[in-house]
């Protein structure tokens, strides 16, 4: 026998179901008034310093029928790359943001300030990035993945370069579609599907 | 901010399988395709932290937070109460927990919930707090009631209690589900069975907790979580001058 271990293990998940929204985004289930508002309603306060973008996008299924259901949260620093909580972070920049996919149409929108460059652990840099982790019925335990954007240099992103199959970081790649405007879906499962990440 | 070292990798084995046929939803929202795995980044071991300017007074009391105290739901009254630790067993504070559940009857508040059973007036359903510097957190509320789903001809999720967890670093976040000790609607249930482990689906069945229940008042169950700890850096990072 050996000395026993004084270490716990995760809490193992469970998939956050069809009505997610009444904890997480009660405006959206019906719930008005229990919160004065929504919790992450907004990822920067106005005044926030840096390029204002608005990404818009879908998460499909296995079929490509787009999920109404899905909440999305997002996590990133501001546009120099300063998350909140650390030293100089802008605090116009809120980092933690949660949205919901539409009831009708699927889509979900995120406004806020374009994400400067983050310092790897023991040298180099991370292209910026966006953190989203998506939660919904049918997906038992979290999916987290990233979004980097069309129009900055992602080629020596320390993440995007351990993608073996280069075709596929194109899925984690924000597409610029206008001023300050770009499209980024997430395919759960099947073709062009996303890259998740265990990190 | 100081560098607490790289999040533990999550053991994948404790947690759901992402492709399960018997919960059917699941079988067209699992990817086909391995997970990118890396040591965490800045982006990971970062995360938004709340403070007590969010919470309202009743906040955690779902009996009277959707009348802000004008009148009680209606159900079996009982206390959640728990810890939230890391993998070193070491208490994680003022971190939100967030809850959402069904009213007694098993009826969400939620504008896509058609289920028959009524809902509560005096019932919202949703509650969330900050766990003390001990880790500590609680909330009261009802008992949820079971409800069918469609999934199988007659599947019914057993009672149950969703909670949402964030730590103190974005890669800690873990939404899991509460259930109830002895109820014999766990055994049945396809989303519970999305956990292989026997072991790992009793770690989220809350047992029954008398010490912690006030005579005449409610009964009480018990909850711990555990999110993901960090390892530490000491032979990674070179010493200053070295």
């Amino acid at each position: 026998m050996v000395q026993k271990l004084d270490t716990l293990t995760e809490t193992p998940s469970q998939t956050a179901g069809p009505y997610v929204h009444i904890g997480c985004i009660p405006t959206f289930a019906g719930l008005e008034g229990i919160y004065p508002e929504d919790l992450g309603k907004r990822a920067i306060d106005e005044g926030a310093q840096g390029e204002i973008v608005t990404i818009t996008g879908s998460v499909f299924d296995g079929t490509g029928w787009a999920l109404r259901d899905a909440m999305i949260e997002s996590w990133q620093p501001d546009a120099q790359g300063r998350f909140p909580g650390q030293e100089g972070a802008d605090p116009k920049v809120n980092g933690f943001a949660r949205f919901a996919a539409d009831g009708d149409s699927g889509e979900y929108t995120l406004r806020t300030v374009k994400p400067g460059a983050v310092p790897m652990r023991g040298g180099g840099w991370q292209a910026p990035h966006i953190s989203l982790w998506i939660t919904a019925r049918g997906i038992n335990i979290g999916l987290q993945t990233r979004i980097y954007f069309s129009d900055e240099d992602n080629s020596r992103d320390p993440l995007l370069l351990r993608i073996e199959q280069r075709h596929r970081v194109q899925t984690l790649i924000a597409q610029k579609t206008g001023d300050g405007l770009y499209r980024f879906d997430i395919r759960l499962q099947g073709e062009g599907e996303t890259v998740f990440l265990d990190l | 901010m100081t560098d607490l070292g790289p999040l533990i990798p999550r053991n994948r084995a404790v947690h759901p399988v992402a492709y399960d046929v018997d919960y059917k939803t699941s079988v067209t929202r699992s990817p086909n395709l391995p997970l990118l795995s890396m040591e965490s980044t800045l982006t990971e071991e970062s995360g938004p932290r709340f403070g007590h300017g969010l919470l309202g007074p009743l906040d955690n009391n779902l009996i009277l937070n959707w009348t802000k105290g004008a009148a009680p739901a209606i159900g079996e009254r009982i206390l959640v109460h728990g810890r939230v630790l890391d993998e070193h067993a070491r208490p994680v504070p003022r971190t939100l927990v967030e809850v959402w559940q069904a009213n007694a009857g098993g009826r969400y508040r939620h504008v896509k919930d058609g289920y028959l059973a009524p809902l509560d007036p005096n019932f919202g359903g949703c509650g969330r707090t900050l766990t003390d510097e001990a880790g500590y957190f609680q909330f009261l509320t009802i008992r949820p009631g079971a409800y069918p789903w469609p999934n199988r001809a007659n599947d019914w999720r057993p009672m149950h209690i969703h909670f949402s967890v964030f730590g103190h670093s974005f890669g800690q976040r873990l939404i899991s589900q509460m259930y109830f000790e002895g109820d014999p609607l766990i055994e049945r249930c396809p989303i519970a069975a999305t956990i292989k482990a026997r072991s790992q689906l009793d770690r989220l069945v809350a047992p029954l907790d008398m010490t912690s229940a006030r005579p005449l008042d409610f009964l009480a169950y018990k909850f711990d979580i555990v999110l993901r700890g960090r390892r530490q850096t000491m032979f990674e990072n070179k010493l200053e001058g070295m």
